[in-house]
């Protein structure tokens, strides 16, 4: 189990390395001068490289991406161009937001997904199961910025049930939440509909059936927690998908988190804030993979990880 | 002599009670909580770094300089000095500072605060965007280069009185001190924060920061001490940060906005300003701004006149100001209409397809021919662009269009050999202050005719460099009016040269919620840009 922990966390730091390289070197090569965009419209030559120097910006490429990991070390992500606060001010202040959308959004997903991948199995080839499969098809293709804007519209403006936008109490983040939940919801319909169909096809089911068992005991007894493994690392997957979709809908609802943020910080070229980002993004990825790399076991104890 | 006395002391007493009041708008009222959205956060509040339209005025409310302007206008008045005098020669500015102003932290301001802060923005360690406009100053240099740790020029005479000596006279000095970066800040305060100043302000304005949630909501409380009785009229502003502009729109109408900072999405201007409903609660205004299409005066073709002549008269500026939805008003010459110096009786170059092709023939080119236009690839600025080119083919003229980032469109607008015309949109100018001089120097003058400088036109006329000159050394009160004059001359003999078509001066609209009271020219004040909220009320 320990050997595996530190193998896979030896595996994880070597992604962020990866990704840190990777977002530095092309922000590197981005045609942005940093220097001359902190000096203004009315800065000689001379003060514009006063600042390069300041900031480091003279350095070959190497030396300052040894100079941002070493301090990356320290947990010091850099200031931000635009705002000159510590990047990990900025992040710091929006990471609760974020972690509570990303949690109740992930909620709303599994929640939809699963009971309505349970009906469309049960009601297989039925025209329930139909209509819920093609929902989450138009769900998941839904571009995301247009469907936010109507859920807004209609939820919060023409029918008033919800406030528009902001961040506050459980009322704010309902509506952003459930945007989310129904957007992401058709993935895990769909995987838990045909995973449920292969798990209701097995012997034991039917054995199950046929000592007695109501068919409600059986479905939440035997085939779920069956029909379920596959769900796991899927939500592993999808927190980097689910970063993308957080980035438009804190933009559109007003959500004062990472993704806005982000988008903030690619319009203005404000290139630490979106390595930090990027970065901090990056390392709750890979730590969402490893936790559901480890929870799976637990859900099915026939899986041994020591095997892998 | 008693008379006298008694007089001034009743003169006095009469001048300090109208101070009680606001004197621009008796009906103001007190009182009140506004809230203003903006989309992006804001980025710092210190006054010698904040330089974008969103915290610009927001600093004019925390921090004073020693000049301001009337609310709404352009017009210079006192602020934090009582008094200044010039010397004969223009070069060395006596300012006499109010007593009794206090910063938010309890402590008076002195002499040494306005030295203090001058030098903080020249200092390179600051990293000030505003660092050259103290260029004037003696001792700049050394400062700039760091070598020297003080401005030779600034002389703190008592705690009330400071004396600036200037390299040459400079008619614009009076216009620099009323300029953000001039805004005079407590040294202990800005030690005590560092780098992090810009988060936690102490300034003399009118509000002084209570909250500040990073990435939600700036709050800014009434300054009770303010030393302009009467002044500020809300007790609060939340400034509620990461609205987008449509939602805070949907906000407004619901009346849980006052004033919508980002204003009217393009998308949406004309169903929004159609809309009778709304018309009542947008205000429209002018803004220190052109956009112009340079036209690189040292490279052929546009070395002739009268290419540049014919392209002035083939470009159709009605058409492109339909195509931004009526957002700005045409323009025939370099400077926008509510700057002093504007040529009313300026006519320009008339929309005339047939004159343009006469010129081109003249000038040899009656078959045309082909050339690059660089332009900024961010909406409207490629649909401008585009405008422009299917005008200049109607005359033969074939432009490729080359719509890069803002960054590389300037490094090319600078160079001698690339982009032959520039469409400014988006970058330039809109003038820092409002003087005519901001809109010569920096994009028309043969010292900004440089790689990395403004002027893409490279245009350099010596003879009127020498009148600009002239006109900026101009500035005792008297010759003010000389001086305007002088300017206006300089504009429209440009225009002779025609080194640039300008197109249009964008306007600025304002929606502010109906229980919103003040002048409209608060919410489209042209320095305290966007709002002026020193003076704004709640009806």
């Amino acid at each position: 189990m320990l050997a595996f922990i530190s193998r896979r966390i030896g595996y994880s730091l070597l992604i962020l390395l990866g990704v840190t390289f990777i977002t530095y070197l092309l922000l590197f090569m981005l045609p942005a001068d940093p220097a001359r965009q902190i000096a203004g419209r009315s800065a000689t030559p001379e003060v514009v490289a006063g600042i390069r120097m300041q900031l480091g910006l003279d350095l070959p490429f190497y030396q300052q991406y040894a100079n941002y990991l070493g301090n990356l070390v320290q947990g010091d992500l850099g200031r931000s161009y635009i705002q000159r606060s510590p990047v990990t001010e900025l992040i710091g202040a929006r990471l609760r937001p974020s972690l509570e959308l990303m949690a109740a959004g992930i909620g709303f997903e599994l929640l939809i997904g699963i009971s309505l991948g349970v009906i469309a199995a049960l009601r297989r080839d039925s025209w329930a199961d139909k209509a819920l499969m093609a929902l989450s098809f138009i769900g998941v293709s839904a571009p995301q910025f247009i469907a936010a804007m109507l859920f807004l519209y209609f939820f919060a403006v023409q029918l008033d049930w919800f406030p528009m936008g902001g961040y506050g109490g459980f009322e704010h983040l309902l509506l952003p939440a459930l945007t989310l939940g129904i957007l992401g919801s058709g993935w895990y319909s769909r995987m838990v509909r045909s995973s449920m169909i292969e798990v209701l096809h097995q012997d034991f089911i039917r054995t199950a059936r046929a000592k007695g068992l109501s068919r409600v005991r059986v479905v939440l007894r035997h085939v779920l927690p069956n029909a379920i493994v596959p769900v796991i690392p899927m939500i592993g997957i999808d927190i980097g998908i689910f970063m993308g979709g957080l980035v438009v809908v804190e933009s559109v609802f007003g959500w004062p988190g990472i993704g806005q943020l982000t988008w903030q910080a690619i319009q203005q070229v404000d290139i630490p804030v979106i390595v930090g980002v990027t970065t901090v993004s990056a390392v709750a990825i890979v730590l969402g993979n490893l936790v559901a790399d480890l929870v799976i076991p637990w859900v099915d104890p026939r899986i041994d990880i020591k095997k892998h | 002599m008693n008379r006298k006395a008694l007089s001034l002391a009743i003169a006095a007493t009469l001048f300090a009670g109208n101070l009680l009041a606001d004197d621009f708008d008796p009906n103001a009222k007190d009182g009140g909580a506004a809230v203003i959205t903006y989309q992006n956060d804001v980025a710092t509040l210190d006054p010698a770094i904040g330089y974008d339209w969103q915290n610009w005025s927001m600093i004019k409310s925390l921090f004073d300089g020693l000049m301001d302007y009337k609310p709404g206008t352009t017009e210079l008045t006192k602020n934090l000095a009582s008094d200044y005098s010039i010397s004969e020669d223009g070069t060395v500015y006596t300012f006499t500072l109010k007593k009794g102003v206090k910063f938010h932290n309890g402590r008076e301001l002195k002499a040494s605060d306005v030295k203090y802060s001058l030098e903080r923005t020249v200092n390179p360690k600051t990293q000030s965007p505003g660092a050259g406009f103290f260029s004037s100053i003696v001792g700049y240099e050394d400062m700039a280069a760091s070598k020297a740790e003080q401005l030779a020029g600034i002389e703190v005479v008592d705690d009330y009185t400071v004396r600036i000596t200037l390299k040459s006279a400079n008619a614009t000095f009076l216009q620099v001190m009323a300029i953000n970066f001039s805004f005079v800040v407590p040294k202990e305060e800005v030690e005590k924060w560092g780098a992090d100043f810009g988060k936690h302000p102490v300034g003399t304005g009118a509000y002084s920061l209570a909250e500040w949630k990073l990435g939600q909501q700036i709050l800014f409380k009434k300054n009770p001490d303010y030393f302009k009785a009467g002044l500020p009229h809300l007790d609060s502003i939340a400034f509620e940060v990461g609205q987008d502009p449509m939602v805070a729109l949907l906000r407004l109408q619901k009346g849980e906005v006052d004033i919508a900072g980002d204003g009217v999405p393009p998308a949406k201007f004309l169903e929004f300003k159609n809309d009778p409903k709304f018309k009542s609660l947008v205000v429209t205004g002018d803004q220190l701004q052109t956009g112009y299409l340079t036209l690189k005066t040292t490279l052929p073709p546009f070395d002739n006149l009268k290419v540049r002549q014919a392209v002035n008269m083939a470009i159709s500026k009605d058409r492109i100001v339909r195509i931004i939805n009526g957002r700005a008003v045409p323009a025939n010459q370099p400077l926008p209409p509510a700057m002093p110096g504007y040529d009313k009786d300026y006519k320009g170059y008339a929309y005339d397809v047939e004159g343009a092709k006469k010129l081109l023939a003249e000038a040899g080119f009656d078959k045309g021919f082909d050339t690059e236009m660089y332009v900024m690839n961010t909406d409207p600025q490629p649909r401008i662009a585009q405008a422009i080119q299917q005008d200049l083919a109607k005359v033969g003229v074939r432009v490729k269009i080359k719509s890069l980032a803002q960054a590389n469109v300037i490094a090319a607008g600078g160079s001698k050999d690339q982009a032959p015309m520039v469409w400014s949109g988006g970058m330039a100018w809109i003038a820092d202050f409002p003087d005519p001089s901001n809109f010569y120097g920096p994009i028309l003058g043969c010292d900004s005719a440089v790689d990395g400088g403004w002027n893409w036109a490279l245009y350099c006329n010596k003879s009127l460099d020498a009148l600009a000159a002239k006109a900026d050394s101009m500035a005792k009160p008297e010759q003010q009016a000389e001086r305007t004059a002088l300017w206006k001359k300089i504009f429209i003999d440009v225009m002779a040269d025609a080194p640039w078509v300008p197109i249009f001066n964008e306007q600025r609209f304002t929606v502010r919620s109906s229980r919103m009271g003040g002048s409209d020219a608060l919410y489209v004040d042209p320095v305290h840009i966007p709002v002026n909220y020193n003076y704004i009320y709640l009806k």
